[in-house]
């Protein structure tokens, strides 16, 4: 007999058409599956009551695999087959991975994301992953009855395009549709602002066990926005947990140790950290393999010490990060505590006075994003009770732009903008005949493309044969729910398209976006400064092209003299402009529009008289057109 | 005539009440449908209807349909847990035959 759940008035469902949905939080250490059952969301238990899934896998040479504690237990046996952490690796390239050489994993380099070998075969961080989420999957099949409709799966707010591309791969190699991929933090907003029904300016405060993340949420008339997103991707629980350990090596005067030695010992600092969540004091006693006895007690006020670095370093990026929301903190209205970490007692202490209130914690921290990425899922599986139409935003992390002459971003679609977004912006060809344009779709903050991350190009060919500036090319970048983007090119008076949907094949990490983002914030002057020195050289290149193509077509317009101080003027500007100096440029495009001016008039009579368009003079003047004209010969 | 509400399951409803912060009581009832017949029909109540018959169980206000009360008479809902899976179990004395998996059945 199947087992009933209450549903709301006038919903109840004919037998056998419940749509089965479950939200899942695929973690870098654990993992969790959830559902709403009755109104209320759940985090599903494995047979033995484990909320948790340890996000470990082991495979063995007959293909079996392992996933979850036992995984976890066997880690030490067969490090080189038992993968940890493999989110780490989703939808990135060998390079891309710091620090492979302490990992005991045997790296492969393939096309787009790199390859583990394991006694199983050759392993994508796809197909690991997707083992987890295959495990999720029967462990909610079995406790809710049935087949699942689908999945909302939580990715970090930082994932970019291949990372989640990557992540809904796995889930579609585990047999889960996914409904849709929720950033983490506002998986954790929908599950307080649902259960509490607030309106306002909510922080996600996420320490988790190896990153910190913050994220700064709009919720209003029912409707979720991203306005913010930041943090530490190498600060995390785990360094709380270090810093106990160099106590204990200190406090206890001990030799170095050995491999065994330290792991004992790391372990008694995470514990004696759980422990000062509830106690003042933590006992720390342990026998080493060495014969050397630790007995310690570490007390909150200490602990608080020696961690207070770590915790001041999560509050730069949360400043940081309201900075970016044009906020201040006495507009939140209230901070959302999310990862195990937080419970650590100086943590909610500190949050709580940096934002002079006291942070939201009724929920566990651990199985708070599980839980809201279930509402989502409920709600998208068609399963909403009346009142419960909220629609919900996420914003794109960095900036989406395309290169333009010169070198330069034009950027299209600016950083936390809410998603799904569509923008389009019209550009044109830079030579005469031009019939072909190259587009380069780049990602990142800075203004010129080198600094920028390249994630996809495509060419738009078959443009008729125009004057430079006359063919209308409106190009359009669009993200999706998941923040997958798409870009297309329409010239406009010949209907002729191209277009491309970016899975790069690299993507950034979070280091990376990080560290774009402090360099964009560095380098804003410079940047301004070295942008407007390209844009200057692409308007002389352009104004020496105009100049030199209507000496060939109207040179006999002009007496000897005549010719001879253009062709100076023009020669000063070709060699300033390979010059750095903008002011110099500028004069001598200026000498040079002098020297023709009377040329650009005679050449106008010209055209008048033949009544037949050529070049116009315009062309010679015209610049604010320029910087956003685009594209080389292809 | 009288349809009840095990301990347990009068606790998970009134939990479940007070989460969702509306709701007067529990409304059960059966509609025709499914491959045996008739199915149940379990969700909350935000209002009396006019035809309803109330009882009251360890707390819980149960609301029941006229029309469906002689199928549900002397039934007791119960709340079990079965491996994994978790929730409410009509335990009707009415029911001749169910089909597999109990969601519909036959008087």
């Amino acid at each position: 007999m199947a087992l009933l759940q209450i549903a709301e008035p006038g919903e109840s469902v004919a037998p056998h058409q419940h749509r089965l949905a479950v939200g899942i939080d695929l973690g870098t250490t654990n993992s969790l599956v959830a559902t709403v059952r009755s109104g209320i969301a759940n985090v599903i238990s494995d047979d033995l009551g484990r909320p948790l899934l340890p996000s470990v896998v082991r495979y063995f040479a007959d293909s079996r695999t392992v996933v979850g504690y036992e995984a976890q237990a066997e880690q030490a046996l067969d490090p080189r087959n038992v993968i940890v952490s493999i989110k780490r690796f989703m939808g990135r390239g060998l390079k891309d991975i710091a620090h492979r050489e302490s990992m005991p994993y045997e790296f492969e380099d393939a096309q787009g994301m790199v390859r583990l070998r394991t006694k199983a075969g050759v392993k994508s961080p796809v197909e690991i992953s997707a083992e987890i989420l295959r495990v999720l999957r029967s462990r909610a099949e079995a406790s809710l009855g049935g087949p699942l409709v689908g999945a909302v799966i939580t990715v970090p707010a930082y994932f970019d395009d291949s990372q989640r591309q990557a992540t809904k791969d796995a889930a579609k190699l585990a047999g889960l549709s996914v409904l849709r991929l929720l950033n983490e933090p506002t998986a954790a907003a929908i599950a307080y602002g649902l259960d509490n029904a607030a309106e306002g300016v909510y922080a996600v405060y996420d320490l988790g066990g190896g990153t910190f993340d913050i994220s700064i949420l709009n919720l209003s008339k029912g409707v979720f926005e991203v306005m913010a997103t930041g943090g530490d991707s190498a600060l995390g629980g785990d360094d709380f947990d270090q810093r106990i350990f160099c106590w204990i090596l200190e406090a206890a005067k001990l030799k170095p140790l050995s491999i065994e030695d330290a792991r004992q010992l790391l372990t008694c600092a995470r514990e004696a950290k759980e422990y000062l969540t509830q106690h003042g004091v933590a006992p720390i006693t342990s026998r080493l393999n060495s014969g050397e006895v630790v007995d310690l007690r570490l007390t909150t006020g200490l602990f608080t010490e020696i961690t207070q670095t770590l915790v001041a370093k999560t509050i730069q990026p949360v400043k940081r990060a309201l900075r970016d929301a044009g906020l201040s903190v006495s507009d939140v209205k209230g901070v959302v505590m999310v990862g195990g970490a937080t419970r650590m007692p100086q943590v909610q202490r500190a949050v709580g006075e940096f934002f002079r209130q006291e942070p939201l914690n009724n929920l566990d921290p651990d199985k708070v994003v599980a839980l809201g990425a279930a509402m989502q899922a409920n709600l998208l599986a068609g399963n909403r009770a009346a009142g419960d139409d909220w629609l919900l935003l996420d914003v794109i992390p960095l900036s989406l732009g395309l290169e333009t002459m010169g070198g330069l971003v034009e950027k299209i679609i600016p950083r936390n903008s809410t998603i799904p977004i569509a923008r389009a912006q019209e550009f044109t060809t830079f030579r005469d005949g031009q019939t072909a344009l190259a587009v380069h779709v780049v990602q990142g903050e800075r203004e010129l493309v080198s600094d920028c991350r390249s994630l996809a190009r495509f060419e738009l060919r078959g443009i008729p044969p125009m004057v430079a500036g006359a063919a209308r090319i409106r190009v359009t970048f669009q993200v999706d729910a998941d923040g997958l983007l798409a870009v297309a090119a329409r010239e406009l008076t010949s209907d002729i398209e191209a277009g491309i949907t970016v899975k790069p094949s690299y993507g950034l990490n979070d280091d990376e976006i990080a560290t774009m983002l402090k360099d964009s914030m560095l380098h804003t002057k410079d940047d301004a400064l070295r942008r407007a020195l390209k844009e200057a050289q692409v308007e002389a290149q352009r104004l020496i092209e105009a100049v030199q193509s209507a000496l060939k077509s109207d040179g006999e317009l002009l007496s000897g003299e005549q010719q001879e101080r253009i062709a100076a003027a023009l020669a000063k500007l070709q060699t300033t402009a390979l010059g750095e100096n903008r002011r110099h440029i500028t004069l001598a495009m200026d000498d040079l529009e002098a020297e023709t001016k009377d040329f650009a008039a005679r050449r106008m009579d010209k055209s008048i008289r033949r009544a037949f368009a050529g070049k116009s003079i315009d062309e010679l003047e015209s610049g604010t057109q320029l910087a956003k004209g685009m594209g080389e010969m292809a | 005539m009288a349809v009840t509400l095990s301990e347990k399951a009068a606790k998970h409803v009134a939990s479940y009440l007070v989460k969702r912060g509306k709701g007067i009581g529990l409304r059960l009832g059966v509609r025709t449908s499914g491959c045996s017949g008739v199915a149940y029909k379990l969700e909350f109540a935000d209002a009396a209807e006019p035809d309803d018959i109330e009882f009251e169980s360890h707390g819980v206000k149960v609301l029941i349909d006229a029309k469906s009360l002689p199928y549900l008479d002397g039934t007791e809902l119960d709340y079990t847990r079965e491996g994994l899976s978790e929730g409410f179990k009509f335990n009707n004395p009415n029911v001749k035959d169910a089909c597999g998996c109990g969601e519909s059945f036959n008087v």
